[in-house]
């Protein structure tokens, strides 16, 4: 059983759904990027995701946009982050996953890259431009040795490829859930909970529900039918707002909170 | 038959994609093959590329450059006399239609030298679709004319100022557009890249190009020509050239890429010469890209030629060397812009001045009784005003 496997085990039988906030790896520095996993895991992040900055991505809305380039700006590698998770062994019990566009990955090698990021002690994968179809070689890579690519469904997913990516996907399944970038949302599409539903008739995996979804209220309206809810932009807004303030890290960890709070129904 | 059923030529291609858009890209492929088994579909593309696109264009034996060249003959393919002035539309037209036949009422489109977006503009025009059009801000400066002439059409041009406000940029902000509104919108893309099936698609609505030229050099000279050289940027122009002539094994294909300021000044969009395999905008081809995969910017004094990758099937034909590819300067590019402007009196677009320009060196290496077909892809209209300046000539 892998580690994001246990997690979600553990979170079931306690009637729970997990928390899972996203940051830019190396966004505005990686010491920065350090200091909010710590915080993030503190203040009740039940899994962490960590984006690996692309020159390209087609699948982010102009705040990560931004954060992808202040990272690059100081030449934040997937190399690098790898490099912080493995210093993070021991030091967090969250797991960490890696969201990266398939290019860097590719290019730093495939076998290099599963073995490297499995020894880092990373527990899974996102990778917002690999298709089931086009995933063949890394799978089998990444099957081999314990690391989990979680894959997407979409609203606009036929039954069909409901069928084939639930079962393929390991860990979870990540449910995108709303036809655009990801990116905060003023309103929650009303099809979530339906388009859910669908998919758990075909898998006991958990679905956990990213993109758009920005406020404590938001969140609590998605974990009372997902198995986890995924918040990216809005924290990232904050980061980007505060860049210069000393406080930043704090202020994540008390909106992470507030999340928290919000889908505990406290 | 290339692709294969998932896209794939041989390790290029695919469908590297968020899942958001399988379903579009599943729904676009299966009605371009219903439509490409449909005789009305055919009959209504050729009625529209002959009544309205001006088809076919001719081929023409340039005397005077062949001369001026003092080797094999040269016959200019002159896409550049088509409606809207570049081989652009052969695609546009295509899509268009198809789009119509899958009751999509917004069409979306990338530019960077603005040639693809105005036969989008024109051909969504002549349809009564709405039309946006995504333009880098570095493009639209470069290419105010072109602007104004999408503006014209009714189109609406969208700048984009993330990236290098380039090209590239501009895929990327149409493909976040389609995600989003992916179920009234078709995404016409301009060239043989992207995810598949649209390298197939707009290789396929490109090769009336080759299969014109193929009955018109028989005509002309009797027999098949030796050599096809074209520009390469994303490839379109040229895989409508080559492709009809693929199992033609003895005629040899070059494309020619954008070499800006010389390989090793890495200020060039060469991505066949000096990239390597990745997957940029849904395929796996060759792209420029730095030790991290990030890709990287480009530089070419021809905006249309200025992208960081190539179309799947030509990093295929590299692989296979079924192809050849050369590259040359902007500097010998803007040398060839004036040359056949003025033996030919045709004014070339920028990007077609390296076909030319690389048949310069090519030609008077061969046999006088060669046959050597450029394909001419666009005219040179929409560069007047940036070769003046470069010349220090004031309008």
């Amino acid at each position: 059983m892998s580690k994001i496997d246990s997690l979600f085990n553990s979170l079931k039988k306690r009637g729970k759904t997990a928390l899972i906030p996203f940051i830019t790896g190396g966004d505005p520095d990686l010491q920065t990027t350090r200091s909010l996993i710590l915080e993030m895991e503190k203040r009740g992040a039940d899994l962490i995701e960590i984006g690996v900055p692309f020159s390209d991505p087609l699948a982010d809305g102009p705040t990560i946009q931004k954060a992808s380039l202040r990272a690059l700006m100081n030449r934040t590698s997937l190399r690098d982050i790898i490099n912080l998770s493995r210093d993070l062994t021991g030091e967090i019990k969250t797991p960490l996953v890696l969201m990266t566009y398939f290019n860097p990955l590719f290019c730093y090698g495939l076998e290099n890259f599963v073995n490297d990021a499995v020894a880092a002690g990373i527990a899974g994968i996102i990778v917002p431009d690999l298709t089931p179809e086009e995933a063949g070689p890394l799978k089998k890579l990444a099957d081999s040795r314990g690391l989990d690519i979680i894959f997407f469904l979409a609203p606009t997913s036929t039954m069909e490829r409901i069928r084939i990516i639930s079962k393929i996907s390991k860990g979870f399944i990540y449910y995108v859930s709303l036809t655009g970038t990801t990116g905060a949302r003023e309103k929650l599409s009303s099809t979530i909970s339906s388009s859910i539903k669908e998919i758990k008739k075909v898998t006991k995996k958990p679905v956990a529900v990213g993109f758009g979804i920005s406020t404590p209220g938001q969140a609590k309206e998605v974990a009372a039918f997902a198995g986890g809810v995924i918040v990216g932009s809005a924290i990232v807004e904050i980061i980007e707002k505060n860049l210069d303030n000393k406080e930043m890290v704090g202020l994540v960890g008390e909106f992470v909170s507030s999340l928290k709070a919000a889908m505990e129904g406290e | 038959m290339l692709p294969d059923k998932n896209g794939h030529f041989g390790p290029f291609g695919g469908k590297y994609v968020p899942e958001t858009l399988v379903s579009a890209l599943e729904e676009l492929e299966k009605e371009y093959r219903a439509a490409k088994k449909d005789s009305s579909f055919a009959g209504e593309l050729k009625f529209y590329l002959e009544k309205y696109v001006g088809r076919p264009t001719p081929l023409y034996f340039a005397e005077r450059l062949t001369k001026e060249f003092q080797g094999a003959k040269i016959y200019l393919k002159r896409e550049d006399l088509t409606h809207t002035g570049a081989h652009k539309i052969n695609n546009t037209m295509g899509q268009v239609l198809l789009a119509k036949r899958m009751g999509k009422t917004r069409i979306i489109a990338e530019t960077g030298a603005g040639q693809h977006g105005v036969a989008t503009a024109t051909s969504a025009a002549l349809f009564n679709l709405s039309c946006e059009v995504y333009m880098g801000e570095e493009d639209i400066r470069r290419q105010s004319l072109n602007v104004f002439r999408m503006k014209l059409m009714g189109a609406k041009v969208i700048p984009v100022s993330s990236g290098s406000k380039t090209l590239k940029d501009a895929v990327n902000e149409t493909l976040r557009d389609w995600v989003t509104n992916v179920k009234d919108t078709h995404y016409i893309i301009g060239s043989v890249v992207g995810p598949h099936p649209y390298p197939m698609i707009v290789r396929d609505f490109q090769t009336v190009i080759g299969k014109e030229t193929k009955r018109q050099i028989k005509q002309l000279t009797g027999r098949l020509p030796d050599y096809l050289v074209a520009c390469v940027g994303g490839g379109s122009n040229s895989l409508g050239m080559f492709y009809p002539f693929y199992g033609d094994r003895s005629i040899k294909f070059i494309g020619v890429e954008a070499g800006g300021l010389g390989i090793n000044s890495n200020k060039h969009a060469a991505s066949l010469i000096a990239g390597k395999m990745g997957v940029l905008h849904g395929s796996m081809s060759y792209l420029l890209e730095d030790g991290d995969g990030q890709i990287c910017p480009t530089h070419s004094f021809a905006p249309g030629l200025d992208y960081p990758s190539v179309g799947p099937e030509h990093s295929y034909y590299k692989e296979t060397k079924r192809a050849e590819y050369v590259s040359v300067t902007d500097e010998e590019a803007i040398e060839a812009f004036q040359l056949l402007s003025r033996v030919e009196g045709i004014i070339p677009a920028l990007e077609s001045a390296h076909a030319i320009a690389y048949v310069k060196k090519l030609a008077p290496t061969l046999k006088k009784d060669t046959v050597v077909i450029i394909n001419l892809s666009g005219r040179g209209d929409k560069d007047v005003q940036s070769v003046a300046e470069r010349l220090g000539v004031e309008l």
